[in-house]
């Protein structure tokens, strides 16, 4: 069958289905199950109500146990047994392995550099964007085109940094910018960026940097402009200058939202996964958890480490999930 | 508030220069993807793209016409005109219409012997002229106007020139094996059940959280929040495997439905957050004049919220067209059929990296219709964003 042909079903069954599903199963309830009608018309219409919502979250709530809720046990169970032994329990003995393995550490050790530049390095780069491009009459069309990178998938963006990276030898004209910047400062040989341990990170780094900061700019600059005039007025009648005004009155004022941003922009590093998937595949010492995790699973078919690995990169993630909650909780009180 | 004027004129040059100078930085890097995917392998292999811009200099070989075919007699002296950049009646290509020659030789030991214009003494009364356009006039007896045609050696100034060749190619060439054009197709067929069906199955759920009281509400929505962060890194060998025993194996079905499993918690937690904000009294009146929930919900929430369903459409749109790592553990079998854009171009890396044209131009095909989508919807995208994340 034609694969777009396909597609077409899919989404007349699917629309069709879902909105086959709601209606039928409102009508359902509604003139047979407890019918508004009779002896019990008002305890029916109480219970009526009290399914509904139920109605409603069905579809949802099972799409998102079987695809998010239960992927975390199953994968949680599968990182203590051994698969090819018939999955027998090991306890922690995959973890062991992990430990021993001196590419994990690897990993760990770039996701956390990864952790420490790239949502600090886009935040600021994303306020900075933000406090100068409210200022001017093109900031408008600055901004879109800093936010851009966020329309262009991580791949796109790595053969785009590829070509910055590109070097050719010595005696041809280098097409990649850095090296001609490079030679023209006086560079003694151009340099493959991509293959120089520990800067590679960097340069890995710089791609993604490259895409978030426009997240980060969109929604500080929305947040420097929620802040009160009279603040700001204030302090200029105090004779503040203009960077006492940014950094000792609008600062603190968004700091809320710098924290939002940070952290979104931190579990988005956690996952990455395609930026170095492309340029490098954890070559030179760039691998990080979520390249290891896929090399485990579907290079090495090693499920047991693999699933390890995809725990440690959940582990990283519960503080956030937790303060996330945490504060969705304290808001809707 | 004098001083605040004057002190704002002060640092305005500062602000414009460098949020230019960011803009720059920020644009330079695709700006060369798109500009190397409109020149030729040769033009990519001998200079960077910022070259592409200006005209180029070149030295090149030209042979005059062959005498035996071209030459005519005029008062006892034999003659041989044309134009250097034309080859069997017509100019290669639209640059050597409008190259302008600087200087020009016909000797490899002095290449720039001569202005465009000037007449060169061959010796014993040939000559040879050539104008700024590559006009010539070859010009001599009988003997020295013979055999094969004059070698000129010109350097000569080219304007930027562009091609639509690689394009071609790429999207249109039966014979090439990069097979993006399919892996387009692949990537749409994707992209579109994808992105409608959470879009519903989200919409119901939302208003429940939303409008509806049961017992269980704000558990509910926190856990929608804790999915947010989930890693779907964890979902797939759970789910790869799952798929295998209920008989979807590795297809498009899989891949629909990793898709909207995945999207779920953002859209639900927009929608959500949108229809919160909805103002009671319609929905109460509604209610009152006895119009059941699902009424409410289809007549006056659903359109109600249609910037939050274009937003997450936009979203999710745009996460499912760039997605690699979901497109290759549920969709992506051995036989390479249903490969999709993202995938294809990472094969490419591997495969064909020293050429350009062909990633450069296989590339900006797949960026193209997000950046569309991105350029055209934009205030919807980050509408979206700040309903997603400030609180």
């Amino acid at each position: 069958m034609n694969p777009a042909f396909q597609a077409l079903i899919t989404i007349i069954v699917g629309v069709g289905g879902c909105v086959g599903y709601f209606y039928l199963s409102n009508l359902f309830l509604d003139r047979v199950l407890f019918p508004a009608r009779g002896p019990n018309t008002g305890r029916n219409i109480n219970r009526a109500n009290a399914v509904r919502p139920w109605l409603f979250l069905f579809p949802a709530l099972f799409a998102l146990g079987l695809y998010l809720a239960y992927p975390v046990f199953e994968t949680f169970r599968l990182s203590l047994i051994d698969r090819n032994a018939g999955g027998a329990f090991v306890g922690a003995e995959n973890y062991a392995r992990m430990l021993n393995d001196p590419k994990f550490w690897e990993a760990l050790r770039n996701n956390f550099m990864w952790l420490l530049i790239v949502p600090a390095a886009s935040t600021a780069f994303g306020l900075l964007a933000a406090q100068l491009t409210d200022r001017i009459g093109w900031g408008n069309i600055a901004k879109s085109l800093i936010f851009m990178p966020m329309a262009i998938s991580f791949v796109g963006a790595a053969v785009i940094f590829k070509l910055v990276y590109d070097a050719r030898p010595e005696d041809v004209a280098q097409i990649g910018i850095l090296n001609a910047v490079y030679m023209q400062l006086g560079g003694a040989a151009p340099v493959t960026w991509l293959t120089v341990p520990f800067w590679n990170n960097l340069f890995l780094m710089v791609v993604l940097i490259w895409i978030q900061t426009g997240f980060a700019m969109v929604i500080l600059s929305a947040a420097l402009r929620g802040i009160p005039e009279e603040t700001i007025e204030a302090a200029i009648v105090d004779g503040a200058n203009p960077f006492q005004i940014f950094f000792k009155i609008k600062v603190p004022q968004i700091a809320g939202t710098i924290v939002v941003v940070w952290t979104t922009i931190t579990i988005v590093v956690l996952k990455v996964f395609d930026i170095v998937f492309a340029m490098t595949n954890g070559q030179w010492e760039t691998q990080v958890l979520a390249n290891f995790m896929y090399d485990k699973l579907f290079r090495a078919n090693d499920w047991g480490m693999g699933s390890a690995a995809a725990m440690v990169i959940m582990l990283l993630v519960t503080p956030i999930l937790v303060w996330n909650v945490y504060n969705a909780r304290k808001e809707m009180r | 508030m004098d001083n605040i004027a004057g002190k704002k004129s002060g640092l305005t040059w500062a602000v414009h220069l460098s949020v230019a100078a960011l803009v720059l930085l920020w644009v330079f890097p695709t700006l060369g993807l798109l500009v190397s995917s409109f020149r030729t392998t040769d033009q990519i292999r001998t200079s960077g793209w910022w070259a592409a811009m200006f005209p180029a200099v070149q030295n090149e070989v030209f042979r005059t016409a062959n005498p035996g075919a071209f030459r005519v007699e005029r008062e006892g002296v034999f003659v041989v005109e044309g134009n250097l950049y034309v080859v069997d009646g017509r100019a290669e290509t639209a640059a050597d219409v409008a190259a302008v020659i600087s200087a020009w030789g016909v000797s490899s030991r002095d290449i720039a012997a001569f202005g465009p214009g000037e007449t060169a003494d061959l010796g014993e009364g040939e000559t040879l002229q050539v104008a700024e356009n590559g006009d010539y006039i070859w010009s001599g007896n009988d003997d020295q106007i013979s055999g094969r045609g004059q070698r000129v050696f010109v350097t000569a100034e080219s304007p930027p020139e562009f091609t639509l060749a690689n394009y071609r190619g790429v999207l249109f060439d039966p014979r090439n094996r990069e097979g993006m054009a399919k892996a387009f197709f692949n990537t749409l067929t994707v992209t579109i059940p994808a992105t409608i069906i959470p879009i519903l199955i989200a919409a119901f759920a939302a208003y429940a959280l939303a409008w509806m009281e049961f017992p269980g509400r704000a558990l509910l929505v926190a856990a929608v929040v804790a999915m947010l962060v989930v890693p779907l890194q964890l979902a797939l060998i759970p789910l790869l495997t799952l798929h295998n025993q209920i008989g979807i194996g590795k297809g498009y079905l899989g891949v629909w439905l990793a898709h909207t499993g995945f999207g779920l918690p953002l859209a639900i937690y927009l929608l959500r957050n949108y229809m919160v904000g909805l103002p009671r009294e319609i929905i109460e009146c509604a209610k009152v004049d006895g119009a059941t929930d699902f009424q409410v919900f289809t007549k006056i929430v659903l359109p109600l919220s249609f910037p939050a369903l274009a937003s997450f459409a936009i979203f999710q749109f745009l996460w499912t067209w760039n997605d690699l790592l979901v497109a290759m553990v549920f969709l992506i079998d051995s036989s390479g059929q249903t490969t999709v854009m993202t995938r294809q171009i990472v094969e490419l890396m591997g495969t064909r990296g020293g050429d350009w044209e062909i990633l450069a131009t296989s590339a900006f095909v797949s960026i193209a219709v997000p950046l569309i989508v991105f350029f055209t919807m934009q205030r919807y995208l980050v509408r979206g964003l700040l309903a997603g994340s400030v609180k």
